[in-house]
């Protein structure tokens, strides 16, 4: 329970010897109402004023400084050691990355193609897909590289696995190690884990601007990022995997007189093998929608044609990229989980006997090496012939939008309207519009409501930094459609997750959805939600809804499925109807769950608002975006970005102190849901 | 005892922060509760001290917490000892270093645990040899030695299985497989057959004693099953809350409690399987005392001298190990065994 929350009293009874009554602990809505009304009030008599609006165009003297400082970094790229040691690592990686291109994706000088053409890669990644994994996904590697081509984007397509692999690579090399490290060791994991937290809480987003300042615009700065979203969740897998060896086993390892390494090398680590497979899944997911979201700086891939597409507004075109980045996420997701489950099958005699097995790997392994051959030499193969269906596909698609965006615009339209105006016009002006020492004394008071002086605390240092960064205004307008997309996106993790606890259809039909949805890069929403709503507030939102919504039904659903059957059954047989079961039974009990959705999906939600920026959410997201493209927006960009984190640890804190009633919830560890957003 | 096979004197462990500096304090004398209570210490084991010898039976036995899994773990150190000492042999385990210490795990000491303790991913070949691929033996000599007691427990056939698929029953014999296939000089058994259900689990039981008398091996044995410990130990010690409360043949157990929690331990096991003719002779009223009668020793027990008591007009003699005459039964003696617990 939260500190704020007043002690259960026991009230002493009328009678003397009546059992003591335990009382009702009083609700915390009720002093958190009071701190709405009197904002209301207090904002009815001000409103207008001391909003600190930035206009466009205009910087504070703080973004200016960052912007000199900034100037003052890159000037002393030679001789500031930070700026030496990450401009080499920043060549060693722009180096691999281009070299890795001209050996599959770009033509490598003097030759017109690169070192490999389409053939002998698609050919050599269909044999690895049958050596990691089975036949099935041989054909689905095979399907999914010849439609790269087929559609046009095969340069792409191949820059984008040039970038996810490298920064696979180096999330094993350094992932498993820490994850190790921080399994086996108390100390390290002490360290290790609130870094983690921080990175996993922070919108990734917002630092890509600091690491474009030290490793420049370009493939370095992008692989970075990439390798800081990805790594997280396989460090904590894999130390997670490692730590839930069970003791006995690791008791019989000693009993056995084995030294610590040996322990390690033969116990552990193969015990803890498959966890560190879903890591290494997670990891590639989590690289890939990384990967894609990387086009902001210049990242080379199949997010540039997306982004290209969004910028202009022509979902058109960024819809086939887009739909190959799923198809490419799906491929991975499959590849990675069939190699995870591929071990045990064969240790056990299954699938093909081994000397077939064998010989097949050994005639495609020959097969692909000819391929790869006649990929050097002839253009056929080293180039995918043009067949236009990418074009094709961009023209008629754009037709197809406009035509469904038509039909359907008697439904989105009234409905993004409804939303507009009645939730997030209301609420954007209650917090924009209210001074800032307003909503700040009132913000705080809130966090002292709901989470006490813990939560007060970093309330306070947050909501200082907003407005030293000078962006309250701002902030402001992004804090009211977070709030209104989260809000939404629990109504609707409320109402599915319900069904879906209650009935094992519903979760059957919907739970693969819902895993899909985790698979697709966050990016790829913004495409059909543009072509839906057009840019605007609510189309960010819509976005966000997308990309927050299954994780927290999922939690929602696994919550109240949590409820025991026994109690359930208990409830029934009292008469309750299903109304009051779902009401007074599974919700509250689920309590714990559905904070933890709630603050999942504020995070998710904000994260989002920075991707949604480009598509006309505005504020702050649209300030982070306009600082990786204009130089001398670099200074307010940063301040946006600050702001953003500031923001998301501000509502983190609030929202965990809020629900500590059920402190290990929290620690709990999401198997399908480690990545934090971006 | 300067020949056991284990020696083991005045060993405490006390978990908490400073468990160190409690040893020698009066606190010790306080109960485990009031201990815990006071400075949120718990004691898992107090003050034991016991020698098994070569060839020995040890049986450890008492209720769920008193601290049998956390003696056998002292005993290789598995945990640490809060003070105290443990010879094997003429070796001091407690003052060893690691090097050593791994040295004995190796080669002298094996555990079978509760829940078996193989590595999944291993066959059950790869698991029996698995302690002799740490001592670094060629992989020809591990696996004829692996093959040898996968053989020995009954298992073969089974080589190229996983544990996993695998009855119970037949995981804990892999787990005996292992733990043999070091040639250790003493096994150590925590609760090895209590997760086994009862039919599986007397197979097991006889598994051991057939083994016992192939081997030879020292075995310390702990469960929480009196049937059990009566069954296999050659001693048995009694544990609450880490104390000993007696040590002795599974006879004298059962014919002298040494208190009320061994009594109550004890009530329901059928005496006549268990005591010998020791615990209900009377002594003879002067040495000729039935002279000609049938002659026993004061081994036997009740059940098998039953036969020959009741077929007798009169007394049977007894004799001691040393053949000296020690005393008489007669019919009402057995009967009074037997009747007892009938009621
Ligand atoms: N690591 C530990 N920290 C604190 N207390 C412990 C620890 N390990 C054991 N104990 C305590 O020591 C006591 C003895 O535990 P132990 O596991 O040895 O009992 P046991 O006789 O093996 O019981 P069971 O039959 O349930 O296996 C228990 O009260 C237990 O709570
Ligand atoms: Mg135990």
């Amino acid at each position: 329970m939260s500190t704020a929350a007043p002690p259960k009293v026991i009230r002493q009874g009328p009678a003397p010897d009546a059992p003591p009554v335990l009382a009702e602990p009083t609700p915390r809505w009720k002093p958190v109402a009071v701190v709405l009304l009197l904002w209301l009030a207090v904002w009815w008599f001000t409103k207008g004023t001391d909003t600190l609006v930035l206009a466009g165009r205009d910087r504070t003297p703080v973004m200016d400084t960052l912007a000199a400082f900034r100037d003052r970094m890159i000037a002393g790229r030679e001789s500031n050691p930070v700026m030496v040691v990450t401009g080499a690592l920043a060549d060693a990686l722009r180096g691999t990355v281009s070299f890795l291109q001209r050996v599959i994706s770009i033509p490598d000088d003097p030759r017109p193609v690169p070192q490999i053409g389409w053939l002998g890669v698609t050919a050599v990644a269909t044999w690895v897909g049958y050596a990691v994994a089975n036949w099935r996904i041989a054909l689905l590697v095979l399907g999914t590289f010849l439609s790269f081509g087929a559609f046009g984007y095969w340069s792409h397509s191949m820059d984008l696995l040039i970038m996810v692999g490298i920064a696979v690579v180096l999330s094993l090399a350094v992932g498993i190690p820490l994850g190790i490290l921080a399994g086996t060791n108390k100390r390290a994991n002490s360290i290790i884990e609130p870094v983690l937290d921080f990175l996993q809480t922070m919108p990734t987003f917002v630092y890509l601007l600091p690491i474009v300042l030290f490793f420049g615009i370009g493939s370095a700065s992008a692989v970075v990022c990439t390798l800081l979203y990805a790594v997280p969740p396989l460090i904590r897998i894999s130390a997670h995997g490692i730590r839930t060896v069970p003791p006995t086993m690791v008791e019989v390892a000693d009993s056995i007189g084995l030294t610590r390494w040996q322990r390690l090398l033969k116990v552990q680590l193969p015990l803890a093998k498959r966890t560190i497979i879903v890591g290494l899944n997670q990891t590639t997911l989590a690289a890939l929608s990384m990967a894609t979201i990387a086009s902001f700086v210049n990242g080379p891939g199949l997010g540039k044609p997306v982004l290209d597409g969004l910028r202009i507004n022509d979902t058109g075109t960024a819809l086939v990229p887009g739909l190959l980045i799923v198809a490419m996420a799906i491929m991975l997701d499959r590849a990675t989980t069939a190699a995870s489950e591929r071990g045990d099958i064969m240790a056990r005699g299954g699938g093909l006997p081994p000397r077939l097995h064998r010989a097949i790997l050994i005639g495609g392994g020959v097969l692909a090496a000819v391929a790869v051959m006649i990929s050097r030499q002839s253009l056929w193969a080293a180039e995918f012939p043009d067949l236009g269906w990418g074009r094709a596909i961009a023209k008629g698609a754009g037709d197809v939008i406009t035509a469904i965006t038509d039909t359907l615009s008697p439904i989105t339209g009234p409905f993004k309207d409804a939303i507009t105006y009645a939730l997030l016009n209301p609420l954007q002006a209650f917090l924009s519009e209210s001074p800032w020492w307003l909503a700040a004394a009132a913000i705080a008071l809130l966090a002292y409501v709901l989470g006490g002086l813990r939560a007060l605390v970093p309330t306070v240092v947050c909501l200082a930094g907003m407005v030293f960064f000078g962006l309250w205004n701002n902030a402001m307008v992004t804090l009211a459609m977070t709030l209104v997309a989260t809000i939404l996106c629990m109504v609707i993790a409320v109402v599915v997750g319900v069904a879906m606890a209650r009935k094992r259809s519903a979760d059957l039909l919907i739970r693969p959805i819902l895993d899909a949805g985790q698979t697709i890069p966050a990016f790829v929403y913004l495409i059909p939600c543009l072509a839906l709503f057009g840019p605007s507030r609510f189309t960010g939102i819509v976005a966000a809804l997308a990309y927050a919504a299954p994780v927290s039904i999922k939690l929602v659903a696994d919550g109240v499925k949590g409820v025991s059957a026994t109690t359930m059954e208990a409830v029934r047989s009292s008469g309750a109807s299903t109304m009051q079961q779902i009401r007074k039974v599974q919700l509250p009990m689920a309590k714990a769950s559905l904070m933890l959705a709630t603050n999942q999906g504020l995070l998710f939600v904000l994260a989002m608002a920075v991707i949604s920026g480009m598509v006309g959410a505005g504020a702050l997201g649209y300030d982070v975006v306009i600082g990786f493209s204009r130089s001398e927006e670099w200074g307010k960009g940063f301040a946006a970005g600050a702001t953003i984190v500031l923001l998301g640890i501000m509502i983190d804190r609030i929202a965990r102190r809020a629900a500590e009633a059920a402190p290990d919830q929290w620690k709990r560890f999401p198997m399908r849901a480690p990545t934090g957003p971006f | 005892m300067a020949d056991a096979a284990l020696s083991v004197q005045n060993l405490w462990k006390v978990f908490g922060p400073n468990a160190e500096k409690l040893i020698g304090t009066p606190d010790l004398e306080l109960s485990r509760k009031e201990l815990q209570a006071k400075s949120g210490h718990v004691i898992g084991v107090r003050d034991v001290s016991f020698d098994v010898a070569p060839g020995e039976v040890f049986v450890v036995m008492g209720l769920s917490g008193s601290g049998k899994s956390t003696l056998v773990r002292l005993i290789t150190r598995l945990i640490e000892p809060t003070s105290g000492t443990v010879m094997l042999g003429e070796e001091n385990l407690t003052t060893m270093d690691e090097e050593k210490l791994r040295e004995v795990r190796r080669k002298r000491v094996s555990m079978v645990f509760q829940h078996f303790g193989l590595l999944p991913h291993r066959k059950v070949i790869d698991n029996v040899s698995f302690g002799l691929e740490i001592r670094g033996e060629d992989k020809t000599r591990r696996r004829a030695r692996a093959q040898n007691m996968v053989d020995l427990v009954g298992l073969s056939g089974y080589e190229q299985n996983f544990p996993d698929q695998l009855s119970g029953g037949m995981q804990q014999r892999v787990g005996l497989a292992r733990a043999l296939a070091n040639d250790p000089d003493i096994l150590m058994f925590d609760e090895p057959f209590s997760a086994l259900d009862p039919l599986i689990r007397r197979d097991m039981q006889n598994e051991v004693i057939r083994l016992h008398h192939e081997v030879g091996k020292t075995m310390v044995f702990i469960t929480h099953d009196l049937a059990e410990a009566l069954k296999l130990g050659d001693r048995i010690m009694i544990l609450r809350d880490g104390a000993i409360i007696q040590i002795g043949t599974p006879d004298e157990v059962v014919a002298a409690p040494a208190d009320d929690y061994v009594k109550d331990f004890v009530s329901d096991v059928p005496k006549s399987h268990v005591l010998t003719l020791k615990w209900v002779m009377r002594p003879p009223a002067n040495s000729e005392e039935g002279i000609g009668a049938p002659t026993l020793p004061d081994t036997t027990i009740v059940r098998d001298a039953a036969r020959t008591v009741l077929a007798t007009d009169g007394l049977v003699r007894v004799v001691n190990a040393q053949d000296e005459f020690v005393g008489v039964v007669d019919d009402e003696d057995i009967l009074r065994v037997v009747v007892a617990e009938e009621g």
